[in-house]
């Protein structure tokens, strides 16, 4: 079996199927991270174009490995330094690139819905690496690899996501991804970033902080979007971080050997206590790594790969 | 429905196969100081375990045993509407400087034999790579030949050599058949 979809632009839609075979298929590829030579022939001769609209240094680098380890040609386009400050509209770019022959297109951008216009537009599969706060795919496939790397399994597992959710695109997408694969996503943050919608995607939102961290697997610690909070949702950083900032005292209620997580980057003292960020539960750095993993697989795949297939000697 | 023509070979039939290539592998090695056996996934893997055995059998110590997937380092990636499942290569050693026996279970355009080559070469830097294979049934592609042979069968281009062995499907036999239409 391969991906049934052309493009990578959400975990909602996704099969559980197609889950599982891009965390298998991440695996071969995790070896070839952690070899001397980084480096297989498979995507010779293809281009994979990064366009960032907003700022990113570990999803764009992280692709760009990715690309670069599978042989790929890259390029990538930050939205201030290319035609795109001229006033060139999204559209416009997506058919400009694809006219070069990007053979893959990877797009971060600050409205929700980028990618599924992107993916419309041209021809060659999207990947969405972020779009505003709707989904950001890649990140919770990593999450879900990292999870069941380290627990053997997904399934029956209590995940609880702590933060800013109304802003989060890696909560929603974390959301689909682990209540699809079996897993409790237990929901904990100010009242006034807890949105109503993601009840029906499956999460259970939780009245306190001890209430969604009590007996947990997994911490998944989001990072307080400091240039997403301008509205006055919550009083000010040192007040998040004595109520929800997660620390040694805190960790406690969770199961002994639950994991902590965080998509990066680390308001350390505020979100998370640096103790907790650099403890012996902490998986963040081992994060990263399985990023460029999973990205690996998806351009694979959604460049034709996983079709069982045996060659012919 | 597959149409089985002739089999080349029966349990006993690669029992032998294998433990002659085993005395031909130490032979021409002279004993089997920095030698390891790397299985090319599926069939090559089993059979370079089952190599490992004969080989400890007879000189009394282990030799080291890789599996190798050679997915990533296909040729026809581009041309293929679907590309093929990728498994994970497990060689948990270093290949420089070893003698490497790559072990597969039938040779035919030389194109895996090639692939594999790749993958082993960006492993490191083996001071030398010899291939054993059960079945040689001709028709090579490439400049690439095997250096020990379970047995030689002359075939057509359209027939097809299936070898089952019993770490994957249960039973150990190796039989032509002509695919349908």
């Amino acid at each position: 079996m391969g991906l049934s979809g052309k493009d990578l632009l959400g975990l909602q839609f996704v099969p559980v199927e197609e889950i599982k075979l891009i965390l298998n298929t991440a695996v071969p590829m995790k070896e070839i991270i952690k070899r001397q030579i980084k480096k297989v022939p498979t995507l010779r001769g293809r281009s994979v174009v990064t366009v960032f609209y907003e700022a990113s240094t570990r999803t764009r680098v992280s692709f760009e490995l990715a690309a670069k380890y599978l042989s790929a040609d890259t390029v990538n386009i930050a939205a201030g330094t290319s035609s795109v400050s001229k006033g060139e509209g999204l559209k416009d770019t997506a058919r400009t690139i694809a006219a070069m022959g990007a053979d893959v297109v990877v797009l971060r951008h600050p409205m929700a819905g980028a990618a599924d216009m992107l993916a419309r537009t041209i021809g060659a599969p999207v990947i969405n690496a972020g779009d505003g706060a709707h989904e950001h795919p890649s990140q919770a496939l990593l999450d879900l690899f990292t999870v069941r790397e380290k627990k053997g399994r997904l399934e029956g597992l209590k995940v609880a996501i702590i933060g800013d959710i109304l802003h989060s695109r890696v909560a929603r997408s974390d959301i689909w991804g682990f209540t699809k694969m079996g897993a409790e996503v237990r929901l904990s943050g100010p009242a006034t970033l807890l949105p109503q919608e993601t009840e029906r995607m499956g999460a259970i939102t939780c009245a306190s902080i001890e209430e969604a961290l009590t007996g947990a697997d997994v911490i998944n610690i989001l990072r307080i979007q400091k240039e997403r909070q301008q509205q006055g949702l919550f009083p000010g950083l040192r007040e998040y971080s004595q109520l929800f900032g997660i620390n040694k005292e805190r960790l406690k209620l969770a199961a002994p050997d639950a994991l902590v997580m965080h998509p990066g980057p680390m308001n350390r003292g505020v979100e998370i206590a640096p103790e907790v960020a650099d403890g012996v539960q902490s998986v963040i750095n081992e994060q990263v790594t399985n990023g460029v993993a999973v990205r690996m697989a998806l351009l694979y795949l959604l460049t034709g790969g996983g079709n069982q297939h045996e060659i012919t000697h | 429905m597959i149409k089985e023509k002739a089999q080349i070979l029966d349990k006993e039939g690669i029992r032998r196969s294998l433990t002659r290539i085993a005395h031909e592998i130490i032979e021409r090695n002279k004993g089997i100081d920095n030698l390891v056996l790397i299985g090319i996934r599926r069939r090559g893997a089993p059979l370079a375990e089952r190599l490992a055995e004969r080989i400890k059998e007879i000189e009394g110590c282990t030799t080291p045993v890789g599996i190798l997937d050679i997915t990533l380092y296909r040729d026809d990636l581009t041309t293929l509407a679907h590309q093929p499942l990728v498994r994970s290569t497990e060689i948990p050693f270093p290949v420089s400087g070893k003698k490497v026996i790559l072990v597969d279970d039938v040779i035919f355009t030389g194109r895996t034999i090639r692939a594999a080559l790749d993958a082993v070469m960006d492993l490191g830097r083996p001071k030398v790579i010899q291939l054993a294979v059960l079945v040689d049934r001709g028709h090579r592609e490439l400049p690439i030949r095997s250096d020990y042979i379970g047995k030689n069968v002359p075939t057509s281009s359209k027939e097809s050599v299936l070898v089952r062995l019993t770490e994957i499907d249960g039973e150990d036999k190796v039989v032509i058949f002509e695919p349908p239409g």
